[in-house]
């Protein structure tokens, strides 16, 4: 320290390049600036020209005006827009909340002592493991209104008598597609939780036991408390995936039948790129900010209780 | 690229060959000579088309390039991209100024950034005069103000593909030509078990076929001659009281349908009658397995509605030349080469029936005759009605096509999901947010 202070006061003699090596201030500014260089290139800038579109009436191929608010004021008043935002907090809550419940569940059973449970583990792995587009057009087969295979099976059982309409209903397109997300997102949930459970100290569940708590009261007062961290930066990612998804929709239904499976982001990328109406597109992009933003604060609350788990107030 | 000595002399050999088939053949005019243009030195090309659905255009295509390079030189790398990323990549060339030197575009591309693109007006009349002139609807696709900004390049026919023997079953000894009758026929057909199925999906090709179909043969428009939306009218309500009657007689699911659903259902027997591209035949009869199918396939055109006239859509191509091409001069001989008979002719026969001529003289190619099912899709370039009619092609023609606002019309209606006028009133209202710039 004695040291430091000495070359600090003689520090006005020294090349500027020791200077910097020197000083904690600058050395972290140049360490960080990579970082901050790509923060700023590839996320900062592509988010503030995607905010910036919204309020033009850019066209792929024209440069465009700004026009204000128009673009918000239009998807206020167009239905399709609305359609959009509903499909898509219902298929974000539905699926999250499956995915949630039947992911919890899987994990718990994987924690159980099972046989090749090495195996099981892997296999739980699989939906996660398959890219989604080739997931997604395999179920757009197993959907098919004239082939498939569900509707095979239940007709020769003879229990219904023609195809289910599985993409070309409104209400059943919607429960496919959310069907479709929930098998390929549980393996992440699955996999994550089970992590976090088998860092609970064993120790825990065996007060529990001599307690006298039952299996419930065992999950409910000891796995649950321990596991709120995870869970909470586990649903986040999951609702930010399901609330961003894509090529699912893209590649089943494109939006259809008449828009009832259209997600914001499938209507942003029809609007934006497909229609070349850039502006719309961005502001259509712009409008889910809110909801993930609510998203990731829920997160932040939600590891903000950790606190209270070490004893603090909640 | 680097040219060697060795690629210089294979060149001029090459050059020197070219410059003699002519003589040989005896049949070209002297503005050919003048016109073919002298590649630049070391030039290489990018070409970026739609993903084909018959082999044999892609087959011939790539054949017909080698020919072109082993006379120039040039070396051209053809890139093939699914039917709806042309759109989207096409538009993005343009506006960055950078990617492949010729792309083959879809429909109403050209407009959509004519500033952007390499004229070819004087290519586009030297062809035009040698082989008979263009046909005026894949022209207005590819011409701005009088100027081509790009050669029309094929178009894609739709026809009703059927079953000859189940159409006898329900009772029609002929296809019917008329919509009414077309309408009991689907009826009739749904008694016998064997239904139709038309796409009221999200289908690029298929959707926006049977939607124009329905709007124009009964007298509907988009917009009129000035570019005024014009969808909400009481033809447009005649063509979805028209819809929802025969929607009635389809297989479930037509909603919910893409591109290949109704070759798929159709080619495993499970309707009667499709509206398609030759593709669905071409399937069946190039299989062995689908033998006794192809056998029983008929092809003609839709039904004509209470307009009078034969009007469809179809999906036109066009091929155009980015202004920011390092190489025009070898992009444009190119694009000669290709349309000079000798390469259009074989590509066309190739692309059995699939790919129709848009210039008039390839119109006796043998293919339209090899095949009575190919006869329906030989007039698919002279019979089209331009996107968007009666007004501008353009950014909004584009836009509404793109965003199925008249695809999503029907289905709502038919579906029941909105009455015919609400339907009617959302697309009117969607069309103009478009067509108000």
């Amino acid at each position: 320290m004695a040291e430091l202070t000495a070359s600090q006061r003689h520090g006005a003699s020294q090349p500027l390049l020791v200077r910097i090596q020197q000083s904690r201030g600058a050395l972290g500014f140049l360490f960080m600036l990579p970082a901050a260089v790509l923060l700023l290139l590839f996320l900062a800038y592509p988010l503030g020209l995607g905010v910036w579109l919204g309020f033009t009436d850019e066209k792929i191929g024209r440069p465009g005006v700004f026009i204000g608010i128009e673009n918000y004021a239009y998807l206020w008043s167009d239905s399709v827009f609305w359609l959009s935002v509903f499909n898509t907090l219902l298929y974000t809550v539905t699926a999250s909340v499956l995915k949630f419940g039947l992911g919890l569940w899987l994990a718990l059973i994987l924690n159980e002592r099972l046989p090749f449970k090495a195996f099981f583990r892997a296999i739980v792995l699989l939906p996660w493991v398959v890219p989604t587009v080739l997931s997604a057009i395999a179920f757009w087969w197993i959907y098919d209104a004239q082939f498939s295979i569900l509707s095979w099976v239940l007709i020769k059982f003879g229990w219904i008598d023609s195809p289910i309409n599985f993409l070309g209903d409104p209400t059943n397109a919607r429960a496919s597609v959310i069907a479709a997300n929930v098998w390929r997102g549980i393996p992440f949930v699955a996999i994550t939780l089970l992590a976090g459970l088998q860092t609970i100290p064993p120790s825990l569940y065996e007060a529990a036991t001599l307690d006298g708590a039952t299996a419930w009261q065992r999950f409910r007062f000891v796995t649950l408390p321990m596991l709120t961290p995870i869970i909470a930066i586990v649903m986040t990612f999951s609702v930010l995936f399901t609330f961003t998804d894509f090529q699912l929709i893209y590649v089943l239904t494109r939006g259809g039948p008449v828009n009832a499976t259209h997600l914001m982001a499938t209507l942003s990328f029809q609007r934006g790129i497909s229609g070349g109406n850039l502006g719309e597109g961005a502001a259509i992009a712009v409008a889910m900010i809110p909801f993930l933003l609510a998203a990731i604060l829920f997160s932040y609350f939600g590891l903000q209780r950790r606190r209270w788990q070490q004893g603090g107030a909640d | 690229m680097k040219l060697t000595r060795r690629d210089v002399i294979k060149t001029t050999a090459g050059l020197a060959a070219g410059a003699m088939l002519p003589a040989l053949h005896g049949g070209r005019p002297a503005a050919a000579e003048d016109l073919a243009l002298k590649p630049e030195e070391g030039a290489s090309l990018r070409l970026l088309r739609w993903s084909p659905f018959v082999k044999g255009d892609e087959d011939q295509w790539l054949a017909n390039t080698k020919k072109f390079t082993e006379a120039t030189g040039v070396q051209v790398r053809v890139d093939k991209e699914s039917w709806e990323d042309i759109r989207p990549k096409a538009a993005v060339a343009a506006n960055v100024g950078s990617g492949p030197d010729i792309m083959f575009v879809w429909f109403d591309d050209p407009h959509q950034y004519p500033d952007k693109l390499l004229e070819v007006t004087d290519l586009a009349d030297y062809l035009g005069q040698k082989y008979g002139g263009w046909y005026d609807g894949p022209r207005d696709y590819a011409t701005r103000d009088g100027k081509f900004v790009g050669l029309p390049l094929t178009t894609i026919g739709n026809a009703i593909v059927y079953r000859e023997s189940w159409v006898k079953e329900a009772g029609w000894s002929t296809f019917p030509t008329k919509t009414d009758d077309f309408l009991e026929l689907c009826k009739a057909l749904q008694k016998t078990g064997h239904p139709v199925g038309f796409t009221h999906g999200h289908g690029v090709g298929d959707g926006n076929n049977y939607a124009h179909w329905l709007l124009w043969s009964h007298g509907g428009k988009m917009v009129d001659e000035s570019g005024k939306v014009t969808i909400n009218s009481p033809e447009t309500l005649k063509a979805i009281e028209y819809a929802t009657q025969l929607y009635k007689t389809f297989i479930p699911g037509t909603e919910g349908w893409l591109d290949v659903n109704n070759n798929r259902a159709f080619l495993a027997g499970e309707l009667s009658v499709i509206a398609n591209g030759i593709s669905a035949y071409y399937t069946a009869a190039h299989d062995p397995k689908l033998a006794e199918i192809a056998k029983d396939i008929r092809t003609t055109n839709l039904p004509i509605g209470p307009v009078g006239k034969s009007v469809e859509l179809y999906q036109v191509s066009s091929a155009v030349i980015f202004k920011y091409t390092k190489f025009p001069n070898a992009a444009r001989e190119y694009l000669r080469f290709m349309f000079e008979q000798p390469q259009m002719d074989t590509w066309i026969t190739s692309s059995a029936g699939y790919c129709c001529q848009t210039l008039k003289s390839y119109a006796s190619n043998p293919v339209w005759t090899a095949d009575p099912n190919n006869a329906p899709y030989a007039k698919a370039s002279e019979t089209l009605r331009p996107n968007g009619y009666a007004g501008p092609l353009g950014y909004a023609s584009a836009a509404v096509m793109a965003d199925y606002v008249l695809v999503d019309m029907f289905a709502e209606a038919v579906t029941g999901q909105q009455s015919p006028q609400a339907a009617m009133e959302r697309a009117e209202k969607r069309a103009n947010r478009y067509y108000q710039v």
